[in-house]
C-alpha cells in the first residue's frame, strides 16, 4: 500500500469515529462546541502521531509479552506532555475538556493503532497512519461539535448568528443530544457508504 | 446526609455513562443481554472501588509527599492495569465461583475509561478515603443500572424493524440518547 493510501485510510475507509467507532467517550463528551472538538482532536492527534512513531521505532526491542504495558507507558508519557502544555498555554480549553485530557491515555484509537499498525510497520508508514487517523478523528468530532453548537447554541466556532433571545434546541448541547447526533451521523455515513460503495 | 447525596448524585443525577460519558465502549459492547450486563457491572463495582482506595493511598502517601503529581496519569493507569491482573489471579485461587461469574469481564475493564476517570475525578474533588470508596461504588452501581436498562431495551429492539443504515451502533446510540433524556428527569433531586 502506498503512503497516500495509508493517509486516506484514516479519513474515510477506516474513519475512527464513524466506521471503527473507537474513542467514543471523548467524541460524545467534549463535542458541545466546534472549538472543543477541534482542541480535543488536536491533542489526540499529537499523542497518536508521537506514540505511533516511537512504538514503530522500538518495535524490535519491546518483548512481545509486555508490549501492552510498554505501549501504555509510551502513550501516557505523551499524554502528560499534552496535559502540561495545554494547562500552561490554553487554560480555558483545558478547563472545558477537563478529565478527558488525561483520559486520552485510554482512548482505544491510540492503543488500537499501536497494536494493529505501528508495531508491524515502518516508521514513515506509522507516521502517515497517525496523521491520517488523527485528522479523521479531528474532522469527525469537529463536525459533530459544530452541529451541536449550531442547533443548541445558535453559533459557529463561538460566533453567534442568532439574536440573544432566539430560542435554540437546548437539548443538543446536553448529554442526550450527544448520543442522538452521533447516532444519526453514523447512520448518514453508513447510508452514503452503501450508496457509493466506498 | 453527605453520603446519601453523593450516592444519589452518582447513581442517577450524574450517571457515569449517560451524563458523564465515561465507559461508553463496554456500555455499547456488552449490553446485548441482561445477564452479561449484570456480570460486567459486578466486575466494575469490584475493581472501581478497589482502584479508588489504592489510588487514594498512592496520591496522598507517594505522589504528594514526593512532589511528583505530574506523574499522576502514568501511575494511575499502571495501577488500574495491574490491579485488574492481581484481582483476576486472586479471584481464581480464592473464590473460583466468583471468578467463573466475573472472569471473562475482568480483562475488559483495563480499557474501561470509567475506572481511570473516576479515580482522577475523586482525587480532583479532594474526597477522603471513605467518601472516595463510596463514590466509586455508587458510580459503578450507576454504570450497572444504565447497562442493565440498555440491555433490556436492546433485547426488545431485536424484534422491531428499522432502516438498514441504522443497524448496530446508530440505533444503540439513539436509544442511549433517549435513556439519557429520561435520566435528565432526575436533575435537581439532590442539591
Amino acid at each position: 500500500m502506498s503512503l497516500f493510501k495509508h493517509f486516506t485510510n484514516g479519513l474515510l475507509k477506516e474513519n475512527p469515529s464513524f466506521v471503527l467507532v473507537l474513542g467514543t467517550c471523548p467524541a460524545l463528551a467534549v463535542t458541545t462546541s466546534g472549538i472543543n472538538g477541534l482542541g480535543m482532536g488536536a491533542a489526540t492527534t499529537f499523542v497518536l502521531i508521537c506514540s505511533n512513531v516511537i512504538i514503530s521505532l522500538l518495535k524490535n526491542y519491546i518483548p512481545d509479552k509486555v508490549r501492552i504495558p510498554a505501549f501504555i507507558v509510551i502513550i501516557a508519557t505523551f499524554v502528560t506532555i499534552v496535559d502540561l502544555v495545554m494547562q500552561a498555554y490554553v487554560p480555558d480549553l483545558y478547563k472545558a475538556l477537563g478529565v478527558f485530557i488525561p483520559l486520552i491515555v485510554v482512548n482505544c484509537i491510540i492503543l488500537g493503532r499501536a497494536e494493529a499498525f505501528a508495531q508491524k510497520n515502518s516508521v514513515p508508514a506509522a507516521l502517515i497512519d497517525g496523521i491520517g487517523m488523527g485528522i479523521g478523528f479531528t474532522l469527525a468530532i469537529t463536525i459533530m461539535g459544530s452541529i451541536r453548537e449550531i442547533l443548541g447554541n445558535g453559533s459557529i466556532f463561538d460566533i453567534k448568528f442568532l439574536s440573544d433571545n432566539a430560542k435554540t434546541v437546548l437539548i443538543f448541547i446536553m448529554p442526550p443530544g450527544a448520543f442522538i447526533t452521533y447516532g444519526y451521523l453514523i447512520a448518514i455515513f453508513n447510508r452514503i457508504k452503501q450508496k457509493y460503495n466506498i | 446526609m453527605e453520603y446519601f447525596s453523593i450516592i444519589i448524585l452518582a447513581l442517577f443525577v450524574n450517571n457515569v455513562v449517560l451524563a458523564q460519558f465515561l465507559g461508553i465502549c463496554p456500555f455499547l459492547g456488552v449490553s446485548q443481554k441482561t445477564t452479561t450486563a449484570l456480570g460486567m457491572g459486578g466486575a466494575v463495582i469490584f475493581v472501581m472501588t478497589l482502584a479508588n482506595i489504592v489510588t487514594y493511598l498512592i496520591q496522598n502517601f507517594i505522589l504528594i509527599p514526593m512532589d511528583v503529581e505530574f506523574l499522576r496519569t502514568i501511575t494511575f493507569i499502571l495501577v488500574v492495569a495491574s490491579l485488574v491482573q492481581i484481582v483476576e489471579i486472586i479471584l481464581k485461587k480464592a473464590t473460583p465461583s466468583l471468578y467463573q461469574a466475573l472472569g471473562i469481564y475482568l480483562p475488559l475493564i483495563t480499557t474501561n475509561c470509567a475506572v481511570l476517570g473516576i479515580t482522577i475525578l475523586a482525587v480532583q474533588k479532594d474526597y477522603n478515603i471513605v467518601i472516595s470508596a463510596i463514590y466509586a461504588a455508587s458510580t459503578a452501581a450507576g454504570f450497572t443500572i444504565a447497562m442493565v436498562l440498555m440491555a433490556g431495551i436492546r433485547e426488545q429492539l431485536e424484534l422491531t424493524g428499522y432502516p438498514k443504515a441504522m443497524k448496530g451502533f446508530p440505533i444503540s446510540l439513539v436509544t442511549a440518547g433517549l435513556l439519557a433524556l429520561a435520566f435528565m428527569g432526575f436533575a435537581g433531586l439532590v442539591k
